[in-house]
């Protein structure tokens, strides 16, 4: 039986030399590690590490009617967003559940990039032309598109040796367009997933391999390392970024899983979703997302259930694990658990059930890391 | 090319196996688990005196990234357990035919040393994926 064939980014060529460890992820060929999670992981809090994350889809919306129809399909205020500025929100259904989460770029008046999980891009750019209206065009531009992003306290002194452009210029959450880096015309962002100062270069896929390399050289002197998605992973976990597919999905919605501050419900056009989740927030939410700490051994994974500390053997989970692994930087064995609301204040004595047997543990305050 | 001990035997679960003395051996993973697995950092290991079984869990070690179930490759009763992995799991990664040792067992079956790999035979096991 033959499966279906895995898709590769544009660097894939490059990852055996830097003896990377690649894993089907989602249908994708990534790379795990290069040389060690932990190490990847520190090199970032400490550095910089240089990562391939071509798998994102980017789908360009164009048109007249652009803006207002991406305010109707995203939960945050595009409205708010000069040209050259980007935003991160969610796209929700009807009920409030979540289609996926997103960064949108204000490229122009009537252009506006949406960067999108690589799982989702298929059914993501079907939600898109489903519900577009107005003058508008929908173009999925991911397979033309790669994606670098070099994340850490060294990020930008790395890459200004490598541009004319002023990078202190461009602020958390800007970007810049047409920027020469090394030669290659980049849109430079400043953005990230691992709750570090860095930069996320768009460039064409055709671009992408010989940007790698100058970037890695550039870098090397300093300890610059190239990263896989293993250490992206900690990183962003540590972080408390949510990982579609984990502390989101269709069946939680971004008041859940504590990402309200990207949702504008008080914004006067309407979107899909608003009336479900300002129900929602009227009523209080059921469920939160929250740190979770194991005071006995074990470490909490995806999908542990997660019980009240005083419960007996026939009652109901809690909740469950999102996410878990023992923390690189703090050392610690730690998880995101989505639990009903009750418990999630900070010091709520849990349990963690770790292949049938409950293991101690409490709330703790997340990000469990910040810089 | 991960590295094996000569003379000792191994699982198709990429455990080895010392043999001690007719009646003892000592269980470890190998080079090649330790690499796939990548940086561990917890392990769960039986106490001293449970029984293990041959080809059935015995414990699990975790990486950052995923949990593995153990299998133990002989059958038996432990009668030491390196505790020091405990704390330092590590130590399986840089030293997994020493210091990385899991266990010594007091083998109930010696026959089933017979279903185990020579080093030749598990170097090609590997290599054959």
């Amino acid at each position: 039986m033959q499966a279906q064939a895995l898709k590769r980014t544009p660097l894939y060529p490059l990852y055996a030399q830097h003896g990377a460890k690649v894993i089907d992820f989602g249908g994708w060929e990534l790379p795990v590690q290069f040389s060690s999670i932990i190490e990847e992981h520190h090199t970032v809090r400490t550095k910089a590490g240089l990562f391939d994350v071509s798998h994102m889809g980017e789908v360009m919306i164009e048109g007249p009617d652009a803006s207002a129809f991406v305010q109707s399909l995203i939960t945050n205020d595009v409205t708010t967003l000069q040209t050259n500025q980007a935003l991160y929100a969610a796209m929700c259904y009807p009920d409030g559940g979540t289609v996926d989460d997103l960064l949108v770029y204000k490229q122009g008046e009537q252009k506006f990039l949406l960067v999108i999980n690589a799982s989702n891009i298929d059914k993501d750019v079907d939600w898109i032309v489903s519900h577009a209206k107005g003058e508008v065009t929908v173009e999925n531009v991911s397979e033309a598109t790669a994606q670098l992003a070099i994340q850490g306290p060294l990020a930008e002194q790395v890459l200004q040796r490598l541009t004319a452009t002023d990078l202190s210029q461009i602020r958390y959450f800007w970007f810049q367009q047409d920027v020469d880096v090394a030669g290659i015309k980049a849109l430079v962002s400043r953005t990230g997933y691992t709750g570090e100062d860095g930069f996320e270069l768009y460039v064409s896929a055709a671009d992408a391999p010989s940007l790698w390399e100058k970037i890695l050289a550039e870098g090397k002197a300093d300890g610059v390392l190239p990263c896989g998605l293993g250490a992206r992973d900690t990183l962003r976990f540590e972080a408390r970024l949510p990982l579609y597919g984990q502390e989101l999905g269709a069946d939680i919605t971004p008041l859940e899983a504590g990402i309200g501050f990207a949702v504008k419900l008080q914004k006067e056009q309407d979107f899909i979703g608003k009336e479900a989740l300002q129900k929602q927030k009227a009523a209080g939410v059921p469920r939160k997302l929250v740190g979770v700490e194991l005071i006995g051994r074990g470490i909490p994974r995806t999908g542990y259930p997660v019980f009240a500390q005083e419960a007996g053997e026939q009652d109901e989970p809690i909740g469950y694990i999102t996410s878990g692994t023992q923390s690189p930087t703090l050392k610690k064995n730690l998880g995101l658990a989505l639990i009903r609301a009750e418990y999630a204040a900070v010091d709520t004595p849990l349990a963690v059930e770790i292949r049938g047997k409950r293991v101690e543990a409490v709330t703790v305050k997340s990000p469990f890391y910040k810089r | 090319m991960s590295k094996v001990v000569k003379g000792w035997l191994y699982s198709r679960e990429h455990e080895w196996v010392e043999v001690l003395s007719e009646t003892r051996v000592r269980v470890g993973i190998t080079d090649f688990a330790q690499n796939q697995l990548g940086d561990l950092v917890f392990v769960e290991l039986p106490q001293v005196g449970a029984e293990v079984v041959a080809n059935q869990s015995m414990g699990s070690v975790e990486s950052v990234k995923a949990v593995s179930d153990l299998f133990s490759p002989v059958s038996g009763k432990v009668v030491e357990v390196n505790s020091e992995l405990e704390d330092s799991p590590e130590v399986i990664n840089s030293d997994a035919y020493s210091g990385g040792w899991m266990i010594v067992v007091e083998i109930s079956n010696p026959d089933e040393l017979s279903e185990l790999l020579s080093a030749e035979q598990y170097a090609d096991f590997v290599l054959e994926g």
